[in-house]
């Protein structure tokens, strides 16, 4: 162990003999890993994409863009050692394990470099901060924004979400529900479970279809449910009657938006996020920002995140596709 | 036994008619003309693979690799259908590769001399990790896959879409098999009484073999109407339709014991099944009671069956009169 422990320092120090008299040499960018939950995952390059685009912008940032190449705790934990062997002066992660890679970030914020998480959060004692791509009130707020945007007349909506007790599906209808009071023109007809089965979605669709004949919306939060149902309304000829939206990839839902079956959904934008937690990780690496409850980050172009108790903020309300950017995505993710 | 037989048809005919006309009370649309030729085609794929699960429990075997099977070929035709390969081709291929599959467990089955339910459950797992690989994971989705592809089962044919009457086929074609040929009384004898079969002569490794890579081939074909009418690809698709086409065939009165079982019985508890998952949305009852509900009905029906069985005797070869 302790052998270990001397090579891994020794290593540390080569390395940072090493870096340091290059550093000195040419004015010193900040280097900035962005490290994933694995690589050649098209929703993390898209991250990477991001973060190079702030880098760009901030000017003297360097990112180095890693993960392991599975998605385990294990191989991320590797990966920090050998960042931390690098002394790299800020981490952004996006976790495969909670609680697993705390140690290490631990030991990494020990030497003075700065940790975030973001999209995959790690517990507070493991990071300065988690970035959120968003919150559970935006996707409510969002999740009906959508429908209303195409209902000008209001009328009547229904959600078909993924199985009766998942969490997350729960929780942004019941936020939905509660943002509808801001529109009173609109109903929500039923809540129906399509256990994000294709065929099971489908049918609860088509029962939709039948059972409200003046349904002007399915909403569905889950990826699998707003391609079946939309799939369902082209099927049943209901184009143009029913708008389906909610929550989807657009790889997934490219098709459907060009059929017009979906008018628009939304999901978080990966390059927003990339970018937004790259000038988090230079604003708190340069000191000018202090992550601590209630604080108020600058995300450059994004705006500010505000912190809660727990250090951790919400991006921004889930990014809109449509029929004029779905394509452009679609390549991506 | 044949008057029984028929009786127990009848019970179950006269049961879909009750249901039925329970959920119109309710939901009247739904015996329109178009709500039921849309809840039967809803119900092919089930009637389909259930056909071909009947022939591998007849002869005392089980098939719960179908699922896997289903979305095996399904992926691999989307994926022909990408590489812009014509449709003739891709439904043989998905035929020819679910045979494949089939066939490889009744030669475990055979040789090896497995339980057919332990071979399956690992051909299941198997196939479900081949589909990952093949696939890398990703989905194949509605734009990726042409016109023809997806709209295919979806064409209308005398009022019918074509998977309706792809269903249909595969029902007149099994019950030739089952009731005219040496291999249909094969699959009786083999469930009834594996000794006696031996004695007359019937290969019983062999015969189930041959169920197996029925119930393949099957279960290909299904992949690729599943596939199309769904319009999306993934690992995952069709995950545990195992367990209802297992379902239908006990509420048809095939018996899981072996040698016990009808066309016209899998192809009405195919519909019995698909009549309550159609109806289920449409009456508004809660998700937690669907899922109750679903299983109340597969334990009257084996409840019924069990005791059906009880009174009668074994069949232990079946000659092509008695079918007729």
């Amino acid at each position: 162990m302790s052998i270990w422990k001397k090579a891994i320092s020794t290593a540390a120090l080569a390395t940072a003999l090493a870096t340091s008299t290059v550093t000195v040499a040419q004015a010193a960018p900040m280097r900035i890993a962005v490290v994933v939950k694995a690589l050649g995952i098209g929703f993390f390059d898209a991250v990477h994409k991001g973060a190079e685009e702030a880098a760009k912008q901030i000017g003297d940032v360097q990112i180095i863009y890693t993960g392991p190449t599975k998605t385990t705790a294990e191989g991320q934990i590797q990966v920090i050692d050998s960042l931390i062997a690098q002394r790299v002066d800020a981490i952004a992660i996006s976790a495969n394990d909670k609680d697993a890679l705390v140690p290490a970030l631990k030991k990494a914020m020990q030497r003075g470099i700065t940790v975030i998480s973001f999209d995959s959060g790690v517990a507070p004692e493991g990071r300065l901060m988690q970035l959120n791509a968003s919150s559970t009130p935006l996707i409510g707020q969002t999740l009906i924004k959508l429908a209303a945007d195409h209902m000008p007349n209001g009328g009547e909506v229904a959600v078909l979400s993924a199985s009766a007790t998942a969490t997350n599906q729960n929780a942004w209808i019941a936020a939905m529900k509660g943002e509808m009071k801001n529109y009173p023109n609109i109903k929500l007809a039923t809540v129906v479970y399509g256990d994000d089965m294709a065929d099971k979605s489908y049918r609860e669709a088509q029962g939709l279809i039948k059972t409200y004949p003046n349904l002007k919306a399915i909403i569905a939060p889950t990826t699998v449910g707003i391609q079946a149902a939309a799939q369902a309304v082209e099927d049943a000829h209901m184009v143009g009657k029913i708008n389906v939206t909610g929550l989807g990839l657009p790889s997934e839902m490219a098709g459907h938006v060009h059929s017009g079956a979906s008018k628009s959904f939304a999901i978080w934008n990966p390059i927003d996020l990339g970018y937004a937690a790259t000038e988090i990780a230079y604003n708190l690496a340069t000191k000018k920002a202090v992550a601590k409850p209630g604080a108020k980050i600058s995300m450059g172009r994004m705006g500010t995140v505000t912190l809660d108790e727990h250090n951790d903020g919400a991006m921004a309300n889930p990014f809109v596709y449509d029929a004029s950017n779905v394509d452009q995505f679609a390549k991506i993710f | 036994m044949t008057q029984l037989a028929k009786s127990r048809e009848a019970l179950l005919a006269l049961a879909i008619v009750v249901m039925t006309g329970l959920i119109a009370l309710r939901f009247p649309d739904f015996v329109t003309p178009s709500n039921l030729v849309g809840t039967f085609n809803d119900t092919s794929p089930l009637i389909i693979l259930a056909l071909g699960e009947m022939v591998v429990i007849l002869t005392k075997s089980i098939d719960l690799s179908v699922a896997a099977n289903l979305a095996l070929c399904g992926m691999v035709a989307a994926m022909m259908n990408e590489a812009g390969l014509p449709l003739p081709l891709i439904i043989l291929a998905a035929i020819m590769l679910g045979a494949v599959v089939g066939a490889i467990n009744g030669l475990l089955v055979w040789k090896l001399d497995i339980p057919s339910i332990v071979v399956t459950l690992g051909t299941m797992t198997i196939t479900r990790g081949v589909i990952f690989l093949i696939s890398g994971g990703a989905w194949i989705n509605d734009h990726q896959m042409s016109e023809l592809f997806k709209g295919f089962p979806r064409m209308s044919l005398i009022g019918l879409p074509v998977m309706s009457w792809i269903a249909i086929a595969v029902v007149v074609l099994l019950g030739v098999i089952v009731g005219r040929t040496a291999l249909g009384r094969a699959c009786f004898a083999v469930g009834g009484n594996p000794h006696a079969a031996v004695y007359t002569g019937i290969d019983v490794g062999r015969t189930q073999f041959l169920a197996f890579t029925l119930s393949g081939a099957l279960a290909g074909l299904t992949g690729y109407l599943w596939i199309a009418r769904y319009a999306v690809a993934y690992v995952d698709i069709a995950n545990g339709f195992e367990l209802d086409v297992v379902a239908a065939c006990v509420i048809g009165g095939i018996s899981i014991a072996g040698g016990i079982g009808s066309v016209s019985g899998a192809v009405l508890g195919a519909l019995f099944f698909g009549i309550i998952k159609n109806a289920l949305p449409v009456i508004g009852i809660s998700p937690f009671w669907q899922m109750a509900i679903s299983g109340t009905a597969i334990l009257i029906a084996v409840a019924v069956n069990a005791r059906e069985g009880r009174r009668a005797g074994r069949v232990i070869l079946r000659t092509a009169e008695t079918r007729s």
